[in-house]
């Protein structure tokens, strides 16, 4: 029996834990593009704004894999998998055997079509390597930044840009920024803050032409505007990273499709993470659910199956935490309410800036969005994954001092006495 | 598997001792058989935002009720899976704890905690939670509880 994971991110350290609960004997390896051990994504931005440093960046002690016995093949791409032989098939011609097979590739960066994309200095934000390329170009005297895209990566990375003293400008196709997980309040709150600290926003626009003679010089939007730039970044969002899958049998909508155990339409073949459509259980269907923590349970889920233990994994729905500079937010769950019979509780503290909106959906809530006020969110989140009826209660989820203390005894034992599983 | 420990609502009188015994415990003066008064002594105010406990006190007015909740070292903490940073892990005693260090104070361990057990850490820089006083060998707000309304048992 042979484990091998394609991708070593946080969706593989799923795996490879789960696999080792149950099986500590049976060979895993893991292959990856990237040369580096398994770090956090997330973290490039807090890289590039010099908040951790390259010994930060990595996820699990430097013995992590001897420990865990895995095999990997860094710096290594694997551009096919023959499923009827069930070998994965890398760059440099080495095929590897497989019993079971996790595809854990991730996501690729999006760039729209665009003239002058081709230019030096333009970047994406996804890898470690994408951010020691910007912190190169810094330090060969970049000073003006365009970011392209207001969600959670474009973000972040205009946050480190002004961070590290550049002009930094954002552009975005919506009205408002973070459409994915705020409402157009909330959103305004956090622009703010973050104009506050000199970053300008382009709303509904967006880029247009790159212009500059190999190099970037000024990026032109399609309101005609055009602003200076020495770089660059596209964070227009992620998409799977399967082109090497397509055409063959496995089964691919947007992601691989995965059931609730992350088996595929193949045989021994499981995906998991930013590659793979499971079932999205507040949304009530399969999607792309492209964040960390639902990345880490797909493998895991994935990683006790493959080692023949029955695990199921229905309880994913996107869930987000993050902050930029002194405001933070938690979300998760419908933040854009979808149908009629969505109930909204909501609460804006303008004093103390401070945002708290409830969705209710037949007395159970299916979503909240939290701003400066976040303290135990999570038994909130935890609610959305139980169903809990919060019918008797629901105007105290509004209170920031919420907590066990609003339920009945009962549930309120239940939950601290027996709820040590969780 | 980890310890736990239980709280006792029906004898918990809200003295917020424990939260006390706890900031002490995490402090570094901490001394394993300080009493009360000692560490009124010897803490001084050390840093530009108030130590927070590990542990917490839910009370709210209007209700008798009070009870020291905190960390549950859950079998299956849903903490580690969402930390970004490998620093929330699980020791191989069970318990979880959070690495100060490589915390960034992205909370989405406060996302997570079905108990809401995790708190911002003094100038919200790294989370702070339960360690089940991983120096002391045993939990201060256990053995300082006035009325012996927290426990800590193997489950
Ligand atoms: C800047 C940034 C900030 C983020 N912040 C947050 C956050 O705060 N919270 C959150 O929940 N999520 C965040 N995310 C999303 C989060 O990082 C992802 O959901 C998570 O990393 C997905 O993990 P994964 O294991 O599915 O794959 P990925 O992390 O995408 O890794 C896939 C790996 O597979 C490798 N690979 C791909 N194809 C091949 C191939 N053919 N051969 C070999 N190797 C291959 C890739 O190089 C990569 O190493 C952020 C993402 C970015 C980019
Ligand atoms: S912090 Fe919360 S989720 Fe993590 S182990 Fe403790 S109780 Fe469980
Ligand atoms: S706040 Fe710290 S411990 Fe919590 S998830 Fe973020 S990095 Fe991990």
């Amino acid at each position: 029996m042979k484990y091998v994971i394609i991708g070593n991110s946080v969706a593989a350290c799923g795996c490879i834990e789960a696999i080792r609960k149950v099986d500590t004997q049976n060979p895993i390896v893991v292959i990856s593009d990237e040369k580096y051990r398994v770090y956090s994504r997330p973290l490039i931005s807090y890289y590039l704004g010099g908040k951790v440093d390259e010994s930060k960046m990595y996820i699990r002690d430097e013995d992590y894999y001897e420990k865990n016995m895995v095999e990997t093949k860094l710096g290594k791409k694997a551009v096919a998998v023959d499923f009827k032989n069930k070998e994965v098939i890398l760059d440099d011609g080495e095929k590897v055997k497989y019993d079971k097979l996790l595809i854990a590739t991730g996501g690729k960066p999006f760039i729209p079509p665009t003239k002058g994309s081709e230019s030096k200095n333009v970047f994406t934000f996804i890898k470690f390597d994408d951010v020691k390329a910007i912190d190169e170009a810094i330090k060969n005297g970049a000073k003006k930044a365009v970011v392209i895209g207001a969600g959670l990566s474009g973000l972040k990375a205009a946050e480190a840009l002004i961070k590290r003293g550049l002009d930094v400008t954002v552009v975005e196709l919506a009205n408002r920024i973070l459409g994915s997980i705020l409402d157009l309040e909330a959103s305004r709150i956090v622009q703010d803050e973050l104009e506050k600290h000199g970053i300008v926003f382009k709303l509904e626009t967006s880029v247009d032409e790159i212009i500059g003679d190999g190099k970037v010089e000024r990026v032109k939007l399609k309101n005609g505007e055009v602003l200076d730039a020495d770089i660059v970044v596209f964070a227009i969002g992620v998409v799977p990273n399967i082109d090497f899958l397509k055409g063959t049998e496995l089964k691919i909508n947007r992601g691989i499709v995965v059931d609730n155990r992350m088996q595929t339409n193949i045989e021994d073949v499981y995906a998991a993470g930013d590659c793979a459509e499971g079932y999205d259980f507040v949304f009530e269907q399969q999607r792309v659910i492209p964040i960390w923590p639902n990345a880490y349970n797909q493998g895991e889920t994935a990683g006790y199956n493959m080692a023949g233990v029955q695990k199921t994994f229905d309880r994913g729905f996107p869930m987000n935490s993050i902050g930029f500079f002194d405001v933070h937010m938690i979300t998760a769950g419908i933040v854009v309410p979808n149908s009629d019979d969505i109930e909204v509780l909501v609460k804006h503290d303008k004093e103390k800036n401070t945002y708290r909106k409830i969705y209710l959906k037949n007395g159970r809530v299916v979503g909240f969005m939290f701003i400066n006020s976040i303290d135990r969110a999570g038994m909130i989140t935890n609610m959305i994954k139980e169903g809990f009826n919060v019918e008797s209660i629901k105007h105290r989820l509004l209170d920031e001092d919420f907590g066990y203390l609003d339920l009945p005894k009962e549930i309120r034992q239940e939950k601290i006495l027996g709820g040590a599983k969780a | 598997m980890a310890k736990k420990i239980f709280p006792k609502e029906d004898v918990c009188v809200g003295c917020h001792l424990c939260e006390v015994y706890c900031v002490y415990a995490h402090s570094k003066y901490k001394k394993p058989n300080a009493k009360a008064h000692e560490l009124v002594k010897l803490y001084i105010k050390h840093k530009d935002s108030k130590p927070t406990p590990r542990i917490l006190v839910e009370e709210k007015s209007g209700t008798w009720t009070t009870f020291a909740l905190q960390c549950r070292h859950c079998d299956d903490a849903p903490c580690t899976k969402a930390c970004i940073t490998g620093a929330m892990k699980r020791l191989e005693d069970g318990r979880i704890v959070c690495d100060e260090e490589k915390c960034v104070g992205c909370w989405s361990c406060i996302m997570a905690c079905p108990h809401g057990a995790v708190r911002r850490g003094e100038n919200k820089k790294a989370a702070s939670k339960c360690d089940l006083c991983l120096d002391l060998g045993e939990p201060a707000c256990v053995k300082n509880c006035p009325n012996e309304a927290l426990e800590i048992k193997e489950v």
